[in-house]
């Protein structure tokens, strides 16, 4: 008898699983989990904490919030951030001062970790959401963050 | 219309070379339609399968993705044909001609209406079976000739399990002979204007057409039986190495095939072109839609198990057949002969 | 004259084959090795006569980058060992540095670790149940692991801003403090699996196919899984009581309930059922935290620079797939002199060849994919 009872608990169990997918399918009208990306790049947003690739600020008169203390680049595990720097004569005080020259961020080597912006004491660089870094060649990677004729913004200190 | 076509050709030409030259116009009509069919099919996997993944599937070339398998068919038509080093190049080129021939050749003789069956023999259903065995050796010289260990695995499988539910399904289809005490698909149909047999046959019908679709599902080497490709095993099985139109042959076969068992039990059991309780008896044409309807249906089931049921192990597959299956229908052989033999079928 | 398969095997022992055995290279590249693990298998027809894991394919020698890092830097290298429960690895880190300095983080911080590190550990569940039914051939069940885990990612990537490699933890706290979301779509998430597990069970577990693949496969006795040292789901599947969490509670594990999940059978059935049963557990340890977060900071102050007292150090935690341990040799520097990570993995993965024999090959793959490996983890 556990012949046949074998069977129809087989038949059940199978029978089981079909009813679980044909429910999905009965319903797949709306039911779809993935997206249509390059559709939807409208209504894409992603969360405002997203890590997409990290940028430096500027406000409208061209200035950012970066002093040229280094934390960051110390902070990097893999080198992704070169700071290059120089003392220059701030007019109006007439005291020696660092500014940064160029801030550079490799993209491709970075890993997103975000200890730079954990490190980062005047909040220079924040995360920017945006996901489509691809680009053609490597080179491109390599970007400066600050815009050129830019300067450090009054008032930020160390 | 084939009478006016028969006059044109006779007008011209001798009887002989007129038959021949229908013949030939036939098997090419054919050949077009279940070319394009077999896409179509690959197409309704995807869906269905996507469908019942939560996904959308191909929906991107033509309106909601009609023409995406025909891109498919022209990049493969336009790959490169690799190989393996050190294969056995002869059985390696003829294997998926094989698989593919035998494929087609069985579409012949299906009664899609009256009127539209290209070729009815006496021993149509016999016939059918003979033609669906002769696949496996494609698959089996594929798999051994790729020079891949992969693929021969592939291929011993396939020869294990194909010889084994061949008597399953030559069981179950037997089961309902002896209800139509012929083996010619068009008195097979016949034979239904009185009921479709899963009706007059009631319960051993019930059991010998369960039977046919578990041994038809694993005829036509589909999950839960892909023993054969068995992707995470094997990784592709026995077409491995094959690549471009040779490798879109064995693609394309399975999913004929899988038409063929579909088409095969809407015959057998669903009463082919007849629509139910007759309602369109008056317009016979309309007997190619309720055929493709059945068979599409029973299509879908298959799609269904696919992408259910996880997959046996070759033992188990054994198991199922020889302890469970083959007894269950010899056992249902003789239940129907009783039922035959003491009138206990239901007549409409 | 050597044959292809002598010339290829890399071991003495494997020179001898009978006539009838041959030697199949099961990866680096296969659909069942979940990446790139290298199986030499000895296969007589179908059964396995031998297996034998090579590993290295994606080693990235972690280990030694730890050392030249600081200890802040080396919480995100651990997100790319064992990835699919990065937040606990990095967990596992910042626990050990965090004893080292003998430094007590906030209660806050404890109980948002811990409810993170569940989450991980059933995102990491339902992607392994995903991908176990993929192994034995039902490839619906991936999408419907994704279906939930994705939820999870979603909650991850709104209050960590990544969805698989994390780095949330800090030594000394947590980078943020939670996304005012957080506790609402935990919630949500929670709610929803609870309804989601059954349909896993109805789909999978009670499959008789499914059932038949796995009952009595690739059987490890309570003996071998302490002898291999095999951990977490593996060896409590044979009814070994390993569980870190219970045994060495650490984070705010102690101030939960919850039993731990056990099987004595020690088939491939036993391992896929303790796994189906911690996501239960998960979800009551969830449950029991979500909606009392204490109130506090969410890290405290290190110093920039963090500086390990002269000694070794070591915790271990439960990751998805086991305990993994951290050991850590400072001589007072800022870099760590030596880092240690006994990874899960790499103890599991050893177990096959000797589970493995005998069976044939569609039971090889089924008791991997019941090892949950996965190979950055075990190569490092």
């Amino acid at each position: 008898m556990g012949y046949f009872s074998n069977i129809f608990n087989g038949i059940k169990t199978l029978l089981t699983g079909m009813s679980v997918t044909g429910k999905v399918f009965l319903h797949s009208r709306k039911g779809a989990i993935t997206q249509q990306y390059p559709d939807n790049r409208e209504t894409l947003k992603m969360f405002e904490r997203f890590r997409g690739e990290v940028v430096m600020p500027h406000n409208e008169n061209n200035e950012h919030r970066c002093t040229g203390c280094q934390k960051c680049e110390i902070a990097c595990p893999n080198g992704s951030i070169e700071i290059i720097w120089d003392r220059k004569v701030n007019p109006e005080t007439g005291k020696k001062k660092k500014q940064i020259d160029k801030h550079i961020y490799h993209l491709g080597l970075c890993t997103m970790c975000g200890l730079c912006i954990e490190a980062c004491p005047t909040d220079a660089i924040v995360w920017a959401q945006n996901y489509e870094n691809a680009v053609y060649d490597r080179s491109y990677l390599t970007k400066v963050l600050n815009q050129p004729g830019s300067k450090l913004m009054d008032g930020v200190e160390e | 219309m084939t009478k006016s076509i028969h006059q044109w050709l006779l007008s011209f030409m001798s009887e002989t070379a007129t038959s021949i030259t229908e013949m030939v116009l036939i098997a090419l009509v054919y050949l077009a339609i279940f070319a394009v069919a077999g896409l179509y099919l690959v197409l309704l996997e995807r869906r269905v399968a996507a469908w019942f993944q939560l996904r959308i599937g191909p929906n991107r070339v033509g309106f909601q993705g009609l023409l995406q398998t025909m891109a498919d068919a022209l990049k493969l038509v336009s790959k490169e044909l690799t190989g393996t080093d050190r294969a056995d190049k002869f059985l390696y080129n003829l294997a998926p001609y094989f698989v593919i021939i035998s494929a087609l050749m069985a579409l012949s003789v299906f009664p899609f209406t009256q009127e539209l069956q290209a070729f009815d023999i006496n021993i149509g259903i016999f016939f059918l079976i003979a033609i669906s065995s002769i696949g496996v050796i494609g698959i089996l010289l594929g798999g051994w000739s790729s020079n891949n260990k992969f693929s021969l695995i592939g291929a011993m499988r396939s020869g294990v399990q194909t010889i084994s539910y061949e008597l399953s399904v030559g069981l179950s289809l037997l089961t309902m002979i002896l209800l139509t005490s012929s083996l010619q698909l068009s008195e097979i149909v016949e034979v239904q204007k009185n009921g479709w047999l899963i009706v007059q046959g009631h319960i051993p019908a019930i059991i010998a057409f369960m039977i046919y679709m578990i041994a038809g599902t694993a005829e036509t080497n589909r999950a839960p039986f892909d023993m054969v490709e068995a992707e995470s095993e094997l990784g592709a099985g026995f077409h491995t190495e094959y690549s471009g139109m040779k490798f879109a042959y064995f693609f394309l076969a399975e999913f004929i095939n899988m038409f063929i068992i579909s088409a095969i039990a809407t015959t057998v059991f669903f009463g082919a072109w007849l629509s139910p309780f007759g309602i369109t008896e008056s317009i016979p044409w309309l007997g190619v839609f309720w055929f493709l309807g059945k068979t599409l249906l029973l299509v879908l089931l298959m799609m269904w198990f696919r992408w259910t049921f996880p997959r046996l192990r070759v033992d188990q597959l054994l198991t199922l057949e020889w302890k469970y299956l083959l007894p269950i229908n010899l056992v249902n052989i003789v239940l129907m002969a009783l039922i035959v033999w003491l009138n206990l079928t239901i007549q409409l | 004259m050597k044959t292809e398969a002598e010339k290829i095997a890399p071991t003495a022992t494997n020179i001898n084959f009978k006539s009838e055995e041959y030697f199949v290279n099961m990866g680096p590249q296969h659909p069942a090795t979940h990446g790139v693990l290298r199986l030499l298998l000895t296969i007589d027809g179908e059964i396995i006569k031998k297996v034998e894991p090579d590993l290295g394919y994606i080693h990235r020698s972690i280990e030694k980058m730890c050392e030249r890092n600081s200890y802040q830097q080396i919480v995100h290298l651990t997100d790319r060992m064992d990835y699919l429960s990065s937040h606990i690895n990095n967990e596992a880190v910042c626990l050990t540095v965090e004893k080292a300095l003998q430094l007590e983080v906030p209660d806050r911080v404890k109980v948002i670790r811990t409810i993170i590190g569940e989450l991980t550990r059933i995102a990491s569940h339902c992607l392994w149940w995903g991908v176990m039914g993929m192994d034995v051939g039902a490839l619906t069940t991936y999408f419907y692991g994704f279906r939930d885990r994705e939820m999870i990612n979603d909650i991850f990537e709104e209050t960590c801003g990544a969805r698989l490699t994390m780095n949330y933890n800090i030594p000394g706290g947590l980078m943020w403090d939670i996304h005012p979301n957080f506790v609402k779509r935990t919630k949500e998430f929670v709610a929803h699996f609870k309804t989601k597990i059954p349909e896993y069970d109805r789909l999978l577990t009670g499959n008789i196919i499914f059932q038949k693949r796995m009952k009595g496969v690739g059987i490890l006795s309570k003996e071998d899984a302490i002898s291999f040292g095999a951990s977490g789901p593996v060896a409590r599947g044979s009814g070994y009581s390993c569980d870190v969490r219970k045994h060495h509670p650490y984070s705010a594990l102690d101030k939960v309930t919850f039993n731990e999940a056990l099987k004595t059978e020690g088939d491939s059935l036993a391992r896929y059922q303790v796994r189906i049963q911690e996501m239960w557990e998960s979800l009551s340890i969830i449950e029991q935290l979500i909606d009392n977060i204490p109130e506090g900071d969410y890290k405290v102050a290190t110093n920039t620079v963090i500086k390990l007292p002269k000694g070794e150090y070591y915790q271990k935690v439960e990751t998805a797939r086991g305990e993994l341990g951290v050991y850590i040799v400072s001589t007072g520097t800022k870099n760590p002199y030596r880092v240690k990570f006994r990874s899960p993995g790499f103890s599991n993965i050893s177990l096959l060849n000797h589970i493995a024999v005998g069976g044939k090959i569609g039971d090889l793959v089924a008791t991997m994919a019941t090892l949950d490996i996965v190979v950055p983890d075990i190569d490092r």
